[in-house]
């Protein structure tokens, strides 16, 4: 065991774990994020998806000890309440069906915009590829995420900031 | 009115116990006391995930309080006994019987499928939700109202013919100032009022339901109410749930199927920190830790010693198809006979023959099976995704020797339950460890488990032979289907989950399986329906089992006879469409009912389409690398009928397949809610085009080699549709009838699919396939196969 130090949606967490744990397990069950799930443990699916240094990374693969950057987890796009436009073009376009997969869906979606706020249909494609959805709403995905492509004018302004409260909050609400 | 409840699951995990001051039993089991508020103790941080004190009694589906409670802050929660798999069903729930209620939407919130809490509807399947179990709900909400009605009469001191109901407050009609909140009538108390019928499905009061005319939040396009909680990281899905003391386990499978276990060391993981046990029973072993990360390391690391089966328990999957078709059936259902067969082949023009083939396909959740078991206070509590919650807690309370009213199921939301999902099996693993260990035990299989030993949608080898006469009109069908069915696992069966399987348990009976025949509703004189069952040699402990996958038969038999058809008009030189259209127009069926329907669908899947050219297919070849057609596939399911147009693109050098646009006429009477209907309609269509493209579990003659998602793709954001068109058809001979039903929407889109692709190949490339799934490889093989 060692205790290691992650910076997760602007909150300093230290936790004392296994180094070799993947980044997943610790999200999940040290500081009780429920964004990032369990799909495949093998980096093929997208489900564990969180953002480091905007990219966008399979915490089910990654051992917590090897992470230095600050970590957004789906928990940390919501900004003072706001929801982050791809959380609500979600909404507005009614994308899940059963939404298990869609933490991996946004956070790749947002990692995509953040690099090329302006997709083609073919890069939403390819940039969406390693996001696997078995309910297949994938129509429904690009749907959203054309609808901020062309609403952006207003929502450019939107900064990926991170608030101290995220974790501390949802920490609160898991509390057994 | 209070502010509407913006987090529904916070008010659910309230509900279930987990606060004990709001349980929906100590609600039960009072008495016209005010001991239900949904007020401040449902907001976050204030949950208690403890376990209540039990027995859990059924609750009582002719008591109306256990469908509805009214609050003092005139708000309503309706307790059914359903689970919602994302389709959208829950919140059409909510709109049915709002309606009936006469209450707004706004005004509700909707508790679902905890055994404890919520009447026995079974769970889902069957797409019932909404065409079945709807209809009590509105009847007892019909009741509801009634009874406000009356309560608010005395009151008001006015007849109830002159009242009306609003937004849960009656009125005088002649003097708006005499008004009562339904809050003021019986808020916080229990209504009292017995219902009859002689099962839950009968269910109903004394009152009737509106006529159609009538309703004003059914059909609705009202945004789901579960979908904001599932993007933010707020929702506690089932997995999200954690008890104090509670362990983490993984279950180690055979390394081949049919393994007996000869020994384990459990010497050989007790250095992993947080070892706690290994636990074993027959050939059923699992590894217990005390973190999430020490139990998959203890999982693949422990030594176990198994004893291989002396003969192979199923032939490879490249010799699937030859093993089906020369097995001697397990069993044979009578064959059903219309017409003269033999004569109306002796006299046919052309005689057209065909094999079509489809492989084993899984459920493969994208989040692998899952439970947690609670086994505190001599009870058991399950937190899953299973659908059918009911059947899990009968199931396990049976496995484990325990009186039912000792167990319970907490639904809560989780990845998706397509029919009889390996969550049945997690259930039973979870309930079994925490029984063992005394301590909550969290089961989590890993994707090998769920894509390897899921169950399977049984494998189908089809004969077909079909006679046109002079004029090119179908006169006889000759249909021969022979499934892998034999030994079919139920859902939640305490003697066929794969722990009791594992353990050594054999049902007293065993399922005969079936071998499914198309419901005709062309007009074809002389027809001859036949089906067989044929067993795999393993039959138990084996990860080829079979059980209902979603419209469970329906797609298999749907690829052979829809696609048989297409070839039929091809043959004689018909348009597809019109082939089919003109046998619906021939047809008898059903009073027109079936008939009427079926055609609109056809004729508005066509305009849709737009632009439809009248032809034969194949379209005239040419040879530019990417050829494009068009494929039409229409089927009937239960009460709902689909007609579906896809659009390929063929590569011709690669064999890829890219479906780029999908057109769908859908029938399935009243829309509850427009929006999430259309969304579920595009998602089964688009989880058919999956299993069209991709899905095949493949084996060698000793073990599943389909374990992840390099080994078992699936369809991804690349094989999206550039375009999808859904027409709501949703005709009725007799529109205009106060009782349009309201039918099923979850399968029946994705039935049809196999074959509307495999049609539009077809129509593109002049090639046939008849063995799904179309990968590139096979379809650029059958592309070369024509071309030497």
């Amino acid at each position: 065991m060692s205790v290691i130090t992650l910076n997760v949606n602007g909150a300093v967490h230290q936790v004392d774990i296994d180094p070799a744990t993947p980044l997943l397990y610790v999200l999940r069950n040290d500081l009780n994020l429920r964004g990032p799930r369990f799909g495949c443990g093998l980096g093929q699916c997208g489900a564990c998806s969180v953002i480091i240094d905007g990219a966008v990374v399979r915490s089910c693969q990654l051992p917590a000890v090897a992470v230095t950057g600050p970590i957004t987890t789906l928990e940390g796009l919501a900004q003072n309440g706001n929801l982050h436009p791809l959380q609500q073009a979600w909404i507005d376009e009614q994308v899940p069906q059963c939404g298990y997969c869609q933490n991996g869906q946004i956070m790749t979606a947002k990692a995509l915009l953040d690099r090329n706020p302006t997709p083609t249909d073919a890069e939403i494609r390819e940039g969406m590829q390693g996001a696997l959805c078995r309910c297949m709403t994938y129509y429904r995905i690009h749907a959203a995420i054309k609808r901020v492509i062309s609403t952006a004018g207003a929502d450019l302004a939107y900064e990926a900031g991170t608030t101290a409260d995220t974790v501390a909050s949802t920490k609160q609400e898991a509390a057994v | 009115m209070s502010t509407p409840l913006q987090f529904p699951k916070l008010i659910v995990d309230a509900l279930q116990g987990l606060n004990p001051s709001t349980s929906r039993r100590q609600f039960l089991a009072s008495s016209g006391a005010l001991v239900l508020s949904l007020g401040a103790s449902a907001v976050p941080g204030a949950r208690v995930l403890a376990q209540a004190a039990g027995p859990y009694p059924d609750p009582n589906f002719l008591q109306l309080d256990t469908w509805i409670v009214i609050h003092p802050d005139n708000t309503a929660t309706f307790f059914v006994g359903k689970t919602d798999g994302g389709q959208g069903t829950g919140t059409a729930f909510r709109q049915m019987m709002c309606d009936e209620l006469d209450m707004a939407y706004e005004q509700t919130t909707l508790v679902m499928g905890s055994t404890d809490i919520t009447p026995d509807q079974g769970g889902s399947g069957g797409s019932d939700a909404i065409e079945t179990d709807g209809k009590p709900m509105r009847r007892v909400a019909a009741e509801a109202r009634r009874v406000l009605l009356e309560l608010a009469a005395k009151q008001l001191n006015a007849p109830v013919m002159e009242l009306t109901a609003q937004n849960g407050i009656v009125s005088v009609r002649t003097d708006a100032s005499k008004s009562a909140r339904y809050a003021d009538l019986v808020g916080g108390k229990r209504f009292d009022v017995a219902l009859t019928g002689n099962n839950i499905n009968a269910t109903t009061g004394a009152a009737s339901v509106k006529p159609v005319q009538d309703l004003r939040v059914i059909g609705k396009p009202i945004q789901r109410y579960d979908i904001p909680a599932k993007l933010d990281g707020s929702l506690m899905w089932a997995v999200d749930v954690k008890l104090p003391g509670m362990l983490h386990a993984r279950n180690v499978r055979p390394p081949v199927a049919g393994a007996q276990l000869k020994s384990i060391d459990e010497a050989s993981v007790a250095n992993i920190a947080g070892f706690v046990r290994v636990v074993s029973r027959g050939n059923y072993v699992a590894v217990v830790c005390e973190r999430e990360e020490q139990a998959i390391a203890a999982a693949r690391q422990l030594k176990a010693e198994w004893t291989p089966p002396v003969t192979a328990p199923f032939p490879a999957s490249n010799e699937l198809f030859n093993f089906i078709r020369s097995a001697t059936p397990t069993s044979s259902s009578e064959p059903r006979v219309t017409g003269d067969l033999a004569a109306a082949f002796s006299s046919a023009t052309t005689v057209l023959e065909a094999d079509y083939e489809m492989p084993f396909q899984g459920h493969t959740a994208i989040g692998p099976a899952f439970a947690l078991a609670d086994p505190s206070n001599n009870q058991m509590t399950v937190y899953s995704n299973d659908m059918k919650a009911y059947g899990l807690r009968t199931g396990v309370a049976e496995f484990l020797g325990l009186p039912r009213d000792r167990v319970r199921v907490v639904y809560m939301d989780g990845p998706q339950v397509y029919g009889r999902t390996s969550a049945d099996d997690a259930g039973f693993e979870a309930a079994f460890l925490a029984h063992e260990l005394g301590r909550p035990v969290r089961v989590q299989w890993m994707r090998y488990e769920e894509t390897a030993w899921d169950t399977k949608g049984p494998a189908y080898a089809f004969k077909l032979r079909g006679a046109l006469d002079a004029s090119g009109k179908l006169t006889a069908l000759d249909y021969d289907a022979r499934a892998i069915d034999y030994a079919h696992v139920g859902y939640n069966e305490p003697d066929t989950v794969l722990i009791a399987q594992l353990m050594g348990r054999r049902p007293q009976r065993i399922a005969a399986g079936a071998a499914s025949t198309p419901s005709i509703k062309y007009a074809i004189a002389n027809t001859r329906l036949a089906g067989h069952v044929v067993a795999l040699p393993l039959v138990w402990e084996t990860p080829l089992r079979t059980g209902n996958l979603r419209d469970p038969d329906g797609p298999q038999v749907t690829f052979a006879f829809e696609g048989f058809i297409d070839e039929l008009a091809a043959a004689a030189k018909r348009d597809p469409a019109e082939f089919r259209i003109e046998m619906m127009e021939a047809s008898a069926e059903d009073n027109a009912f079936r008939r009427n329907r079926s055609l609109a669908v056809l004729h508005a899947a066509v305009q849709a389409y737009g632009g439809w050219e009248s032809r034969p297919a194949p379209k005239p070849q040419t040879t530019v690398p990417i050829q494009s057609g068009r494929g039409i596939a229409y089927t009937y399911r239960s009460n709902t009928v689909v007609a579906i147009i896809a659009d390929v693109e063929v590569n011709r050098d690669t064999g890829h397949v890219w479906v780029k646009r999908l057109v769908c006429a859908h029938d399935c009477g009243l829309a509850i809610n427009p929006l999430g209907l259309k969304h579920t309609v595009e998602c089964g269509m688009l989880h058919g085009l999956s299993r069209a493209l991709y899905e095949e579990v493949q084996f060698d003659n000793e073990k599943v080699l389909s374990v992840d998602w390099d080994s078992h793709p699936s369809l991804r954001h690349q094989d999206t549709p550039e375009r999808i068109d859904i027409v709501l058809v949703n005709g009725d001979p007799n529109p205009d009838r106060p009782d349009l039903p309201h039918y099923g929407a979850g399968e029946t889109s994705h039935k049809p699919m196999i074959a509307a692709v495999a049609n539009a190949i077809f129509d593109a490339t002049g090639v046939r396939l008849r063995r799904a799934p179309f990968r590139q490889e096979r379809v650029l093989a059958a592309l070369r196969a024509v071309r030497t």
